[in-house]
C-alpha cells in the first residue's frame, strides 16, 4: 500500500469533501444511468406490438408508413398481390386502429383495436391469461390485456363508484357502438402507446370500424423455408410497390420516428448531459478545493522526496476511489429505482450498455476533474513548505 | 527496515567537501527571483561551510535570504550561480528525479508549521519518508513507533495531529525528519510556534537525538533564545552572510543561558 494508503487516509480524513465528491459522482451516475434506462425502456416499448406479433417474417405496408401505429390503409387486393409473390409461404391481413369505445360503467375512451386473420388467427397475442386463442372465433368476442383490465379499464363510475371492478371475462363493452364481449384476457408487452388494446378477428374489426377505416393496415408474411427473407422483401416491393420490412426493421423505423418526432431523444439527451455537467462541476470543484487545502502537504511530500509519479499515483488512487464509490452508489440507486418501477407501466430498461456508458462518463468526469488538480500539484514548487 | 537505495553517482563522490569533513560547501551562491518584471536578488554570493556533526543556525531579518539559502542547500530550489555541494553531491548535475531521490534519502525537514498530514496518526506521519523510499507500510510504522519512543511520545502513536499540542506536533515532525536517517536535517523556524519551555525541549531533542558525528543540522530561526544550541551562527543580511559567530551562547540572555 505505502503511499497509496497515505492517499486514501488523506481523502477520507477530509470527510466533508470526501462525501461531497462521492455524492456528486453518485448523483451524476444516477442521472446518466436512470435517464438512460428510461430512454432505452421507452425506445424498447415502441416495438412492443411488433414483437408481440412474432410469427411473421415480414410486415408489408404502405410505403409512407412511419411507425407501427401509422397503419395507412391498404386495398384488399394488396393481400392477393403479396400472396402471388415468389417465396411467400402465406400472407394474412391485420387491422390496427384507434376506435371509440365505451365501458359498462359508461366511460368513453379510445382503444387500439387489432383485428387478426379469422381463419388462422395469425398475429394473435403472445400469451393468454384467461381463455384460449380459439375463443376469439365466438360471436362478439374480444380479448383484453390483463394489465389493462386492472388499470385503464377499471370500472369506476355509476354502480361501480363505491366498489371499482376490473373489466372481467364475460363483461360487455361497445366499440364504435358495436356490442362486444370479453372472451379472454391476454398478456401483452408493455407498449409506448398508452391506450388499452383489444384483439378481435379481422372481419369483426372491419365490421365495427367506421367506413373510412374499413381497410387493412398491414399484411403479415411468412417466407418459405430456405428462401432469403431480404430477397423476398425486395420481390414484394417490386411486385406491389409496397414497403416490406422484417420485424427488426419495422421496430427500428418505429423507434427512430417516435424518438425523433416526440423530442424524447433530445430531452433525455439533455438530462443525461446535465448529469454529466453537474457531475463534472461538483467533482472538479471539490477535488480542486481538496487539492488546494492539501497543497502544503503535497509540497511537504515533494520536499521529502515524493516524485511527481508518486503524487500522480496518489491522486489517481483518490480519484479512483471516489469514482468507484460514486459510480457504485449511483448505479445501485438506479437499479433500486428500476426494481420499484418494474411493477408499473413506466418505461425502464437497463441494458448492459447503460452501466458501461455511465462508467465511461464517470471516468471522463474524473479524468477531467483530476487533471486540473494533478496539474496544480505537478507545478507546485516544494519550496512552498517554507512559506508561513 | 530494508536499506535505502543509493543515489546514482553522476559525478565524483570523493570530492573535497567530505574529504575536508564538510556536510555543506557553498561558494559564491547566487539566486534571483523575478516579480512583476523586476529581478530580486535573494542570495548575493553566499559562502557557507557546515561541518559534519555541526549544528548551524542561519539568522537575520525577514527577507534576508535565509529560507532561500536552506531551500538551495536542501535541493528544492536551484541556484543561479556558484557552487553548492551537499555531501559531495552537486544538485546542478542531477536530473529532477535524482534530486528528488537524493532529498528523500539524504535530507530531513522540520517545518515551522509542522506540516503533518492531519488525517494520519503520529506514527503514520513519521513513517511517510520511509514509505516514500519504498519501505513497506508495516515495517515503516514499526520503525516510526521506535522513533516516537526516542522523542518521548511512545504513548501517542495513534494520536492524530489535532490531538497533540504544538510541542508534541513538532516532536513528531522531528521524528519524521530523522526516521530515514538522513545526513542533513534542515529546520525552518522550528521553535517559533512554540512557547519558551517547549522550544528548549525541541532544541535539546534536535541537538541530542538528531545530531550525530556524520550528520549536520541547519536551522533557520529568529528565535534568539535558542542561539546557544548552535555550534555556529551565520548572520545574514541582504542576501549575504555578514557575520559568523563561533560562540553563540554569548548572544543569549543570562536567563536563557541558565535554562
Amino acid at each position: 500500500m505505502g503511499m497509496n494508503l497515505v492517499a486514501i487516509l488523506m481523502l477520507v480524513g477530509d470527510r466533508l469533501k470526501y462525501v461531497a465528491l462521492v455524492a456528486g459522482l453518485a448523483f451524476a451516475t444516477l442521472l446518466i444511468t436512470q435517464q438512460g434506462s428510461i430512454l432505452v425502456g421507452m425506445a424498447d416499448q415502441t416495438g412492443a406490438f411488433i414483437r408481440d406479433t412474432g410469427q411473421a417474417d415480414l410486415w408489408v405496408m404502405d410505403p409512407e408508413v412511419e411507425f407501427s401505429e401509422d397503419g395507412k390503409a391498404l386495398q384488399d387486393t394488396a393481400l392477393f398481390r403479396v400472396r402471388g409473390v415468389e417465396g411467400v409461404e402465406w400472407a394474412v391481413p391485420i387491422y390496427k386502429n384507434w376506435l371509440k369505445a365505451q365501458l359498462p360503467d359508461g366511460r368513453k375512451l379510445n382503444m387500439i383495436v387489432v383485428g387478426i386473420d379469422d381463419a388462422t388467427l395469425v398475429g394473435g397475442p403472445p400469451m393468454m391469461v384467461e381463455g384460449q386463442l380459439d375463443d376469439l372465433r365466438a360471436d362478439k368476442a374480444v380479448f383484453i390485456d390483463a394489465r389493462d383490465a386492472d388499470t385503464k379499464l377499471l370500472l369506476t363510475r355509476g354502480r361501480f363508484k363505491d366498489n371499482p371492478q376490473p373489466l372481467r371475462m364475460g363483461d360487455r363493452l361497445a366499440v364504435n357502438d358495436f356490442d362486444l364481449r370479453v372472451a379472454g384476457t391476454m398478456k401483452l408487452s408493455r407498449s409506448f402507446f398508452w391506450d388499452p388494446v383489444v384483439y378481435t378477428t379481422y372481419s369483426r374489426a372491419l365490421a365495427f370500424a367506421p367506413p373510412e377505416r374499413r381497410l387493412m393496415s398491414f399484411v403479415l408474411v411468412k417466407v418459405k423455408s430456405g428462401t432469403d427473407i431480404a430477397e423476398t422483401a425486395r420481390s414484394i416491393t417490386e411486385a406491389t410497390g409496397l414497403q416490406a420490412l422484417t420485424g427488426k426493421q419495422f421496430e427500428k423505423l418505429t423507434m427512430t420516428y417516435i424518438l425523433e418526432k416526440t423530442g424524447i431523444l433530445v430531452n433525455f439527451g439533455l438530462a443525461v448531459g446535465m448529469g454529466f455537467v453537474i457531475g463534472l462541476l461538483v467533482a472538479a470543484q471539490t477535488l480542486y478545493a481538496f487539492t488546494l487545502d492539501n497543497l502544503k502537504q503535497y509540497g511537504a511530500l515533494k520536499a521529502m522526496g515524493a516524485g511527481n509519479g508518486t503524487l500522480i499515483r496518489m491522486m489517481a488512487v483518490q480519484v479512483l476511489i471516489v469514482a468507484l464509490l460514486g459510480y457504485g452508489l449511483g448505479l445501485g440507486i438506479t437499479v433500486l429505482i428500476g426494481k420499484l418501477i418494474v411493477a408499473t407501466d413506466l418505461a425502464f430498461l437497463m441494458t448492459w450498455h447503460i452501466p458501461v456508458v455511465g462508467g465511461v462518463a464517470i471516468l471522463i468526469i474524473c479524468l477531467c476533474a483530476g487533471a486540473a488538480s494533478i496539474a496544480k500539484v505537478l507545478r507546485l514548487e516544494p519550496a512552498i513548505v517554507f512559506k508561513s | 527496515m530494508p536499506a535505502l537505495m543509493p543515489i546514482e553517482q553522476s559525478h565524483n563522490p570523493g570530492s573535497h567537501s567530505s574529504a575536508r569533513g564538510l556536510a555543506i560547501h557553498c561558494k559564491n551562491v547566487t539566486k534571483s527571483f523575478s516579480a512583476g518584471g523586476t529581478s530580486i536578488k535573494a542570495l548575493r554570493g553566499i559562502d557557507l561551510d557546515v561541518k559534519l556533526g555541526e549544528l548551524a543556525m542561519l539568522v537575520g531579518p525577514s527577507g534576508c535570504g535565509k529560507t532561500t539559502l536552506i531551500s538551495v542547500v536542501a535541493g528544492i530550489l536551484d541556484r543561479d550561480e556558484g557552487e553548492c555541494l551537499v555531501f559531495d553531491q552537486d544538485f546542478s548535475k542531477m536530473s529532477g528525479r535524482q534530486k528528488t531521490r537524493f532529498r528523500g534519502q539524504t535530507v530531513g525537514f522540520v517545518f515551522q508549521q509542522f506540516n503533518l498530514l492531519p488525517a494520519l496518526t503520529a506514527a503514520q506521519n513519521i513513517a511517510v519518508p520511509l514509505l516514500i523510499n519504498g519501505v513497506s507500510h508495516s515495517a515503516a510504522v514499526k520503525v516510526a513507533k521506535e522513533m516516537l519512543d526516542r522523542v518521548g511520545l511512545g504513548d501517542r502513536s495513534e494520536s492524530l495531529p489535532r490531538q497533540l499540542s504544538g510541542g508534541q506536533q513538532q516532536r513528531v515532525a522531528i521524528a519524521r525528519a530523522m526516521v530515514h536517517k538522513p545526513r542533513l536535517i534542515v529546520c525552518d523556524e522550528p521553535t517559533s510556534a512554540l512557547d519558551h519551555e517547549t522550544g528548549h525541549v525541541v532544541m535539546r531533542l534536535l541537538k541530542n537525538v538528531a545530531l550525530d558525528h556524520d550528520r549536520a543540522l541547519v536551522i533557520v530561526t529568529h528565535d534568539a533564545r535558542i542561539f546557544g544550541f548552535a555550534d555556529r551562527v551565520f548572520k545574514m543580511d541582504d542576501g549575504r552572510i555578514v557575520d559568523v559567530i563561533a560562540n553563540p551562547s554569548s548572544l543569549m540572555s543570562p536567563a536563557d543561558q541558565q535554562h
